[in-house]
């Protein structure tokens, strides 16, 4: 399967390590991400307020470039891209008259005529790959790792965006299981990081990012996933921060889900320390999940 | 009754003190309508509603040889009745009478008189046009016997059961399940006074098995209906129990019994046999076999354990699985009752997943003597005794957000329930902490606000403020968070057991019930009462009545006033033994039908059968007119409201100026009584509209619509019933269909469909009427079709004015 | 800081203002506090978002002090949960757009430090926080 792809700004710098785990875990599934041409940003965060056509033409355009490329369908990895561009893309699609005043705007491009559905790579893993294909092509079962999934805000809400029930989402702990690892369920697992907070105001991701590892640690979670390089980087990097604030805080390594399933499909190079603040691999030597 | 040649009509415009008269030129009006066909005289009077005014009409009708009255005052709903009696007293057929409502639909809504006495004049001449066509009708009087079903054995079933019964009337009192009792006999104690649940209901229950006049049928429900008052035919599947009366109750086969389920008496937190009862006391006394879940069976014997245990030889797995029974009955009353709210529908609170929060009625089991812990408060995951126990109210209440799980409405009860509870834990643990999260505390009712100060003088904490989830700990224990609203600072608080403080809704055979009875239902699910306020337990359909929280959620007292108003409600019609029935039925002429059969399909009553040609039963006929406007040879005349008087009144509404006009068709029940409400609320809305009343949108006839058209008229509305709320059932989405077609037909004649629409409008919603009235009115002036009215320009006023001086 | 020195809003005003940019009926609150009682900054906030509700019924133009519009990241954990149906994260936009539209800013871009920080960190923030 070839389906368009599109991959973001941070996966394209900073989370490189989401990019290539997700391009190679999911080619080992027979699924080929094609990288959509002229991709621009996603637009970042939605925009919430009543008059704010404006802020719809960044995601719209990446709307455009795949309707060029003759896609009906356009897949994200990072949580957030999947946010914006899915609600840009409902938005457009149940108000024509606003679409049709984009469309006026953005005269240098072709008109948008609706109809490409974003997806996320898990709801294609879900939905299309089925988890008992991933289980099939797992070589190295995870077998006794307890990983607790971390969903966040952006793949949950709001209802009717979100890709699972907001108060109760299972697909990663599906997914989780399908690759031979336990998932460690906890309660804060929806909660927000912190998010763009991280910018300005460290310390006060630093506590939430605090409470959300210690939760899933003290339910005996020994590593993390996330779909998300925002709320990686605030679960992760920020726990320098808080070994300052919390002397007796044990690190938690924190993974994109990608990563996990590209080491439970044995792909060891697409598992590597950048990107990480702490370092997952000598924990998963360990426990003989990883070769030395 | 003279019948050929121009009839005589009076016309009596009413000022109502200056309600009308300060808006509409009231001896204009009256001046006015002297001048129309047929009117033999036409007065204003200051109040035409009082005692006096009635016998002036009276006294015209006898002197002036009157045999038609129109009265313009307020709405038909409000004074009808009166005047109809006044026609009575003077001797003249009620059904000649006619009414103009220039009060609610025109002075209460319209500020500009020169418009608003405009509009009265409309609505006069419409009611004339309409009273010229008018035909005397003689009520007919069917036969009421003394037989009654009552449809459920909860409390309020019980309580009307037995009203009726000890009243000398016959009652079949049926039951789904095998014992009876409802919810009630799953309670502790009872709020306020703290009565032991069972102690008060088990001498009902038993009072019922034994009363000679009650006919009692458990595992059974109701599998068909049809007739009507006094005519009632209903099919009944009772299941068997395969335990005879023979059954002494000694209860020697349970211990036998090597089948053990979840008990859902107990709320599954308990398990009980496949033979069973569901408290010592319960009624009727005898066991019951849950075929489902024993070894055996029906004829196929596997266990013969209770077999051999039963000295009595009670025990008899050759009783057929099912029989069906034929019953007859006169009146009926619906006690089915509701289900409490299940929030396993909504995850927030875990409920179903974290097994130490439990509901309001599981805990009613849990603290039962005869529930599953005998009493003892344990709390689910350990059985270990709770400290620090946590209610959280308005579960799946209030809920007005349609993302979510819930019901939008306060069932009222919850808050007791909480309280009441709360007591019996602090009689139990004293050492208890207990605290309830809420959001307003609703204790209107005797002795209710007393018994929440008693809860906070016990040293029950109250907090404002909801948790948003629950949060399960290691060790089973819960962690609330939320704020304190009073504080507005945030709590996190620890509980071993969190119960969950439910409401109440529809019960899930609620719909199943409401087409087998033909019944209305309101958006909230549950069946909808004649009348709010002055018909409360009386149903649309005649005979049919409501009892308990069957018509919305109730505690125990409320639902026996209810259950003893339904039985008096049905005692009065059967105690009479006659019924006169409102003459507004279906009449085939038969010389024109063809015996298509197309009316016996859509009729939602069973009043029509077809044999060679249409015949209409009259009793059970409702008068909705779907029959009427689906027949495709015009064969049925619906009674005072045939196709001729209907199409006078357009004719006269658009008689002058018609581009000015928006007709609008009201069914009888909503969007009638909506404009009503616009006009109690006196809520302004465009003056251009004229509203004709139809007792349902189903029976707009298409070609009521095209007449309009023809004559120039800017607009059609079509208003009815809210889906589900129809009073006959689904002629609102007769009238849909017919509304899709005739817009088709429009497209095809060359007219702008969006000169016609359609709109929902309930009793209630007043505001939604001048909403949608104004938007149609704004669509057509955007579409060029409807012209502007004159507005407060004297000319017309002043030119009369001036005639009326010379 | 006092963002509203410069911003004069009648009580009516302020109402009308988040109800348009927010489209949403602040009215309906009934003060449950689910809202607060879900969200993962309450505990940061000056007012609870609750109180942010009542504060804009009330017509209280201060609100617009309140740190809490600023610490809201538009987690949609309250908007999931509020059953009148209330998107509040809507309603703490608006504020901060009735506050980023007249100028008041609540980030210095030229303050920030050194640290490499995933680049929709840095949009976002900017988008939210910077008219």
């Amino acid at each position: 399967m070839r389906i368009a792809y599109y991959p973001g700004c941070s996966l394209k710098a900073l989370a490189a390590n989401f990019d290539r785990s997700a391009r190679a875990a999911m080619g080992a599934l027979g699924v080929e991400l094609v990288e959509l041409e002229r991709w621009n940003c996603c637009g970042t965060v939605s925009s919430l307020t009543t008059d704010d056509l404006m802020r719809q033409l960044a995601p719209v355009r990446n709307l455009i470039r795949a309707q060029e490329a003759g896609e009906r369908r356009l897949v994200t990895a990072c949580a957030m891209c999947y946010n914006t561009l899915k609600r840009a893309a409902l938005r457009v699609e149940a108000h024509p008259e606003e679409l049709a005043k984009i469309n006026a705007f953005l005269d240098e491009e072709p008109d948008y005529r609706g109809g490409v559905r974003v997806l996320h790579l898990l709801e294609l893993l879900r939905d299309e790959v089925g988890f008992e294909a991933v289980a099939k092509r797992v070589v190295r079962p995870l077998e006794g790792l307890r990983v607790a999934p971390y969903y966040g805000c952006l793949l949950l809400r709001p209802r009717g965006v979100g890709l699972d029930d907001p108060e109760n989402p299972s697909i990663l702990e599906e997914l989780v299981r399908a690759l031979g690892a336990e998932p460690v369920d906890s309660p804060l697992k929806g909660q927000c990081c912190g998010s763009y907070h991280t910018v300005a105001h460290k310390e006060v991701v630093a506590r939430r990012a605090h409470k959300i590892l210690s939760e899933a640690a003290s339910r005996g979670a020994e590593a993390l996933i996330s779909s998300c390089p925002l709320c990686s980087f605030n679960l992760d990097n920020r726990q320098r921060l808080i070994r300052e604030l919390d002397g007796s805080f044990a690190p938690l390594p924190v993974l994109y889900f990608t990563e996990l399933m590209a080491l439970a499909f044995g792909l060891e190079e697409a598992l590597s320390p950048e990107g990480h603040y702490v370092d997952p691999r000598p924990f998963l030597e360990e426990r003989q999940l990883l070769r030395r | 009754m003279k019948r050929d040649g121009e009839p005589r009509i009076g016309v009596y415009i009413c000022h109502c003190g200056t309600n009308i008269a300060g808006v509409v030129d009231v001896k204009a009006v009256a001046e006015f309508a002297k001048g129309l066909p047929g009117v033999a005289l036409a007065k204003d009077m200051m109040y035409a509603c009082s005692e006096a005014t009635q016998r002036e009409i009276i006294n015209d009708i006898q002197q002036e040889r009157l045999d038609r009255v129109v009265v313009a005052a307020c709405s038909p709903k409000m004074h009808e009745p009166t005047f109809r009696a006044a026609l009575e007293r003077a001797g003249l057929n009620k059904y000649l009478f006619e009414m103009a409502n220039i009060r609610e639909q025109d002075s209460w809504v319209h500020k500009d008189g020169g418009q608003a006495t405009e509009k009265a004049k409309d609505l006069v001449r419409m009611a004339v046009a309409r009273a010229r066509l008018l035909i005397p009708y003689k009520e007919s009087e069917i036969p009421v016997g003394e037989r009654a079903l009552v449809v459920g054995g909860g409390i309020a079933g019980i309580q009307a059961a037995l009203d009726l019964a000890d009243s000398g009337y016959k009652v079949f009192l049926v039951e789904k399940e095998p014992f009876i009792g409802g919810h009630m006999a799953q309670l502790d104690k009872t709020f306020p006074t703290l009565d032991c649940s069972t102690c008060i209901l088990a001498p009902k229950m038993a009072e019922v098995g034994r009363h000679p006049n009650i006919t009692l049928l458990t595992n059974a429900e109701v599998e068909a209906v049809s007739g009507f008052v006094g005519n009632f035919k209903v099919k009944v599947r009772q299941r068997a129990r395969f335990v005879t009366p023979e059954c002494t109750a000694c209860g020697e086969c349970v211990p036998v019994c090597p089948v053990a389920v979840p008990d859902e008496f107990n709320m599954g937190l308990g398990l009980r046999k496949a033979i069973y009862k569901s408290l010592p006391q319960a009624v009727p006394a005898e066991y019951a076999i849950d075929i489902e879940n024993c070894l055996n069976k029906p004829n196929l014997l596997v266990c013969e354990k209770c077999l051999q245990a039963c000295s009595p030889k009670a025990i008899n797995f050759e009783q057929p699985p099912e029989k069906e029974l034929d019953l007859e009955v006169d009146t009926v009353i619906i006690a089915i009752g509701a289900d409490p709210y299940d929030p396993s529908k909504s995850q927030d609170y875990g409920y179903g997943k974290y097994e130490n929060v439990i509901t309001t009625i599981d805990f009613e089991r849990l603290i039962s003597p005869t529930g599953p812990t005998l009493g003892k408060i344990l709390r689910p995951s350990d059985l270990g005794k709770p400290k620090r126990i946590a209610f959280i109210q308005c579960v799946g209440s209030r809920i007005s957000n349609p993302e979510l799980e819930g019901n939008p409405y306060c069932s009222g009860i919850c808050c007791m329930v909480s309280i009441k509870q709360a007591l019996l834990i602090k009689e139990k643990l004293p050492e208890a902490e207990i605290t309830i999260y809420y959001i307003d505390i609703r204790a209107k009712g005797k002795g209710f606000e007393e018994m929440y100060r008693r809860a906070r003088l016990a040293g029950i904490r109250f907090i404002k403020g909801l948790p948003a989830e629950v949060l399960e700990n290691s060790d089973k224990s819960l962690t609330l968070v939320g704020e304190n609203i009073l504080l507005g600072e945030l709590y996190e608080h620890r509980h071993d057991l969190v119960i969950l403080s439910v409401g109440l809704e529809a019960r899930k055979e609620s719909e199943k019930v409401q087409k087998l009875f033909g019944l209305a239902r309101s958006s909230d699910g549950f069946f909808a009462e004649k009348h709010p306020k002055l018909e409360p337990v009386d149903t649309a359909t005649t005979g049919i009545f409501l009892a308990g929280a069957a018509e919305s959620p109730k505690d125990i007292r409320e639902s026996s006033i209810q259950a003893k108003a339904a039985a008096s409600r049905a005692a009065r019609l059967m105690k009479e033994g006659k019924i006169r029935i409102e003459a507004l039925s279906a009449e085939v002429r038969e010389e024109l039908c063809a015996g298509c059969g197309i009316c016996e399909s859509v009729c939602p009553f069973n009043a029509i059968h077809v044999d060679g040609t249409s015949h209409v039963t009259e009793a059970a006929c409702q008068g909705c007119g779907v029959c009427a406007a689906s027949c495709p040879v015009g064969a049925i005349e619906m009674h005072h409201f045939t196709d001729a008087q209907v199409l006078a009144q357009v004719e006269a509404a658009l008689a002058d100026r018609p581009k000015e006009k928006i007709i609008v068709f009201t069914c009888n029940w909503c969007s009638y009584a909506g404009a009503d409400m616009a006009g109690t609320s006196r809520l302004e809305y465009d003056p251009r509209v004229r509203l004709i009343r139809l007792m349902c949108s189903g029976r707009l006839n298409p070609q009521f619509a095209l007449r309009a058209f023809e004559l120039g008229a800017a607009g059609v509305l079509i208003t009815g019933c809210h889906p589900g709320e129809c009073h006959y059932q689904s002629g609102n989405l007769r009238a849909l269909s017919r509304y899709e077609l005739l817009k088709r037909l429009l497209r095809s004649l060359g007219l702008q469909e969006e000169r016609l629409a359609l709109e929902w409008v309930s009793a209630a919603e007043g505001e939604r009427f001048a909403q949608v009235v104004n938007a149609f009115a704004g669509r057509l002036e955007r579409l060029g079709v409807l012209t502007k009215a004159k507005g407060e320009e004297p000319a017309l006023t002043t030119a009369e004015a001036g005639r009326r001086e010379g | 800081m006092d963002k509203m020195g410069k911003i004069d809003l009648s009580a009516k005003e302020l109402q009308e203002e988040v109800e348009a940019l927010s489209g949403q009926r602040v009215f309906a609150c009934y003060h449950c506090g689910k809202c607060t009682a879900g969200c993962p900054f309450a505990s940061e906030m000056d007012l609870t978002p609750r109180q942010v509700l009542e504060y804009i019924m009330e017509g209280r133009v201060e609100v617009l002090n309140s740190r809490t519009i600023w610490l809201c990241a538009a987690c949609f954990t309250c908007t999931v949960r509020c059953p009148n149906g209330i998107d509040i994260a809507r309603v703490m936009e608006a504020l901060r757009q009735i506050l980023l539209r007249r100028g008041e800013d609540s980030l210095d871009l030229a303050s920030l430090g050194e640290e490499e920080l995933p680049q929709i960190a840095l949009v976002a923030g900017a988008r939210k926080l910077i008219g």
